[in-house]
């Protein structure tokens, strides 16, 4: 197949959350020795833009969006291999590290916004769920990321967020990272009030958000 | 004279009840269920359930789970503090309680919600007091001016010392229990008392899919052996924690249920234990959990059929709404989940009061949902004859001109036959522009303030309360809490 018979059918498998379709077509790419930065750019980056337009329009619900993203995830598990490989870098977005909370054991949306982030382009560290503020910090520094997002799901546990903001301070780390809050009980006007850099109310706001954050730094 | 036929809904074939049934036992035997307590796993594994230790994993085989199931109580009998009213919680009969575990309360001026203190947690109790459609008490509101660690009992103890109703309560962490069960336990007279007469009931939730941490564990094993009632309470969220069709997600809570009971009868045989739930369908929008949506309805009342079908007491949460204020939402989740749940014979029913996917309770809402629960109560009531014949009587001497409103049989049926306004208007359009338009909210706002005026501490013994004080005040201490932000004269 060339470029330009793949291309569409990159996008489709995204868009149609074919996760089977889109790791073969990935591993057709490299088996021809495209130049994969592109293939991403042109067959891969168009179909989960397109599924952030569904979803904006109220045409994707939350099954379509989290098989879009698994399916880019598939893509991508065979293509950032072959970056390394041939030394192109990887991940355009930056390095994230991601969490629920201490306490908070509730992982959905943030398994939602790791695989939109990963799906837009990020280096995505998911710690999970319950995680202990320190670890946020810990693997920031560990893994060099640029942003720390933080999910909780409860008004109980939503203070670590900005509990974690406090310990970033004190370590003098504050300036070094971008942090994002979300959650159910989280909002924009809870994010201002504990210095957070962002909200985000869903996981294609919180892709957006981070995009602009990061080409902002 | 002919009965009322009691008017009952059934969502489920009773072949489909049996294959949803069967299909739990078959996830449970090949699936297994997470039990992360090592004592509920050598329960299970000394009963001859197959076990992995490491993976803290039970398969309980069905046979096992059959001889649990036929062990376990069909209806429990709660008792109020005084012991002198008696619930029976099974059959068809059906209790309403207000949603429990709200940590915010709806302040009526600033449609807003707000951390809750102890004194919205006093109104709450005393409000609920005097709704006499709500047979239990549910320790529904958490103090914020109290720590975390202590909070479980705290709401207990106010509730145990304004009520006389029958309390449906839970922990929320392992030492809780110990001091809850003594404050019941002081207030009947001791543990045997207690076990005869529970007066409350324990909510024990396990996580979807098919987890039971150790938390809950603790307090099914500690509620059984106390003789306190446990209420199960599986929550899968379809297509998000549990199958997105409701009747995949009915096996599961089928399976989550029966797995709760199998540790419960484990720890001891005939332990009272609840088939319930929370059940709901998953929005795939906003990845909330609606408990106005039909479909969360739905498997709420199917699943009370089912609980019914393996003969156990039932409970579910309905009577509730997503609405952050009391408007027409507020109204139409509420009203039509709790004549659902009374028409499928939900024993327990757990709701009014709340909004916000059971985070916020508004006493404004308790007093109209106390109108709605009448309503659903006057439902299951059913239409009876009265007479014999059934209205020939009324026309005997029938004129042009007769009244029916000055008839003796209109003065002798119509407070029976008929509920009354409660706060609904009912009011011709002048009067009611005449009376300042007023809402059911601002009606309900009067009503409270007027209801928390009436009340009355119904009495208790001196040495109970100081046998309460004190244990209270023992756990406060031991979570290192000096003195408790009581009102002053409490």
């Amino acid at each position: 197949m060339t470029e330009s018979e793949l291309y569409p059918r990159m996008s489709e498998a995204i868009v149609a959350g074919d996760r089977a379709a889109a790791a073969a077509l990935a591993r057709d790419a490299v088996r021809q020795g495209l130049d994969l930065l592109e293939v991403v750019d042109k067959g891969y980056v168009p179909g989960i833009q397109k599924v952030g337009v569904l979803w904006e329009q109220g045409e994707y619900f939350l099954p379509e969006l989290i098989s879009s993203a698994e399916a880019m995830k598939a893509a991508m598990a065979v293509i950032d291999p072959e970056l390394t490989k041939r030394n192109l870098g990887s991940r355009p977005g930056g390095r994230v590290v991601i969490g629920t909370v201490e306490g908070d054991i509730h992982d959905i949306g943030k398994n939602l916004v790791a695989s939109m982030l990963q799906a837009g382009g990020f280096d995505v560290h998911d710690l999970g769920a319950d995680v202990k503020l320190e670890r946020f910090i810990d693997k920031a520094e560990e893994v060099g990321a640029g942003m720390i997002c933080l999910s909780a799901l409860l008004t109980t546990t939503m203070t670590n967020q900005r509990r974690l903001i406090g310990m970033l301070r004190d370590r003098g780390l504050r300036g070094k990272y971008k942090v994002l809050v979300g959650g159910a009980p989280a909002s924009r006007k809870w994010a201002e009030e504990i210095g957070a850099d962002g909200y985000a109310e869903n996981a294609v706001a919180a892709v957006k958000l981070a995009k602009s954050l990061a080409a902002g730094a | 004279m002919i009965d009322a036929k009691r008017p009952k809904i059934e969502l489920l074939s009773r072949e489909f009840v049996d294959k949803i049934v069967d299909e739990g036992f078959t996830l449970l035997e090949r699936h297994g269920v997470m039990v992360e307590n090592a004592e509920a796993l050598d329960l299970l594994g000394g009963a001859g359930a197959r076990v992995d230790k490491n993976g803290q994993r039970a398969f309980p085989g069905r046979a096992l789970v059959e001889a649990c199931l036929a062990a376990a109580p069909a209806s429990i009998e709660l008792r109020d503090r005084s012991g002198a009213r008696a619930f029976t919680v099974g059959g068809d009969e059906v209790h309403f309680d207000p949603g429990s575990a709200a940590v915010t309360m709806l302040d009526h001026a600033a449609r807003a919600e707000r951390r809750a203190v102890t004194a919205d947690v006093i109104a709450f109790y005393k409000l609920v007091e005097t709704l006499e459609n709500f047979h239990f008490q549910s320790t529904g509101l958490i103090a914020a001016d109290v720590p975390a660690a202590v909070s479980d009992a705290y709401r207990l103890y106010l509730g145990l010392i304004l009520s006389e109703k029958p309390f449906v309560t839970g922990t929320f962490r392992v030492e809780g229990f110990g001091p809850m069960k003594d404050m019941l336990a002081a207030v009947r007279g001791g543990e045997d008392a207690l076990g005869r007469a529970p007066l409350a009931v324990f909510d024990a939730c396990p996580s979807p899919p098919l987890k039971w941490s150790d938390l809950t564990v603790r307090s099914l094993i500690d509620a059984a052996r106390a003789g306190v009632p446990s209420e199960l309470i599986p929550m899968g969220m379809t297509g998000a924690t549990s199958p997105v069709t409701i009747a995949g997600t009915l096996v599961q809570h089928v399976a989550e249920n029966l797995s709760g009971l199998t540790i419960s009868q484990l720890a001891r045989k005939g332990a009272p234990v609840i088939f319930g739930g929370s059940p709901s369908s998953f929005d795939m929008r906003k990845g909330t959990t609606p408990m106005g949506a039909i479909e969360t309805m739905m498997i709420d009342a199917a699943y009370a059929q089912i609980g019914k079908a393996l003969k156990l007491p039932t409970h579910a949460y309905m009577g509730l709404s997503d609405s952050k204020v009391n408007d027409p939402q507020a109204g139409f989740e509420t009203a039509l989940g709790a004549v659902l749940g009374a028409l499928a014979g939900v024993n327990v029913i757990s709701g009014p009061g709340m909004l916000d996917f059971e985070s916020c309770q508004s006493l404004e809402k308790l007093v109209i949902d106390d109108g709605i629960c009448a309503m659903a109560y006057r439902l299951l009531g059913g239409i009876a004859q009265r007479d014999e014949p059934v209205a020939l009587g009324v026309f005997e001497g029938f004129t042009a001109g007769m009244s029916f409103l000055s008839h003796p049989h209109t003065r002798q049926w119509y407070r029976k036959e008929h509920l009354g306004a409660g706060l609904a208007d009912r009011d011709p359009y002048d009067a009611w522009v005449a009376a300042g338009r007023t809402s059911i909210v601002d009606k309900a706002h009067a009503d409270v303030a007027r209801r928390l005026e009436k009340y009355a501490a119904p009495p208790l013994d001196p040495a109970v309360r100081k046998e309460l004080d004190r244990i209270m005040g023992a756990y406060a201490k031991s979570a290192g809490l000096g003195a408790l932000p009581l009102p002053k004269g409490f």
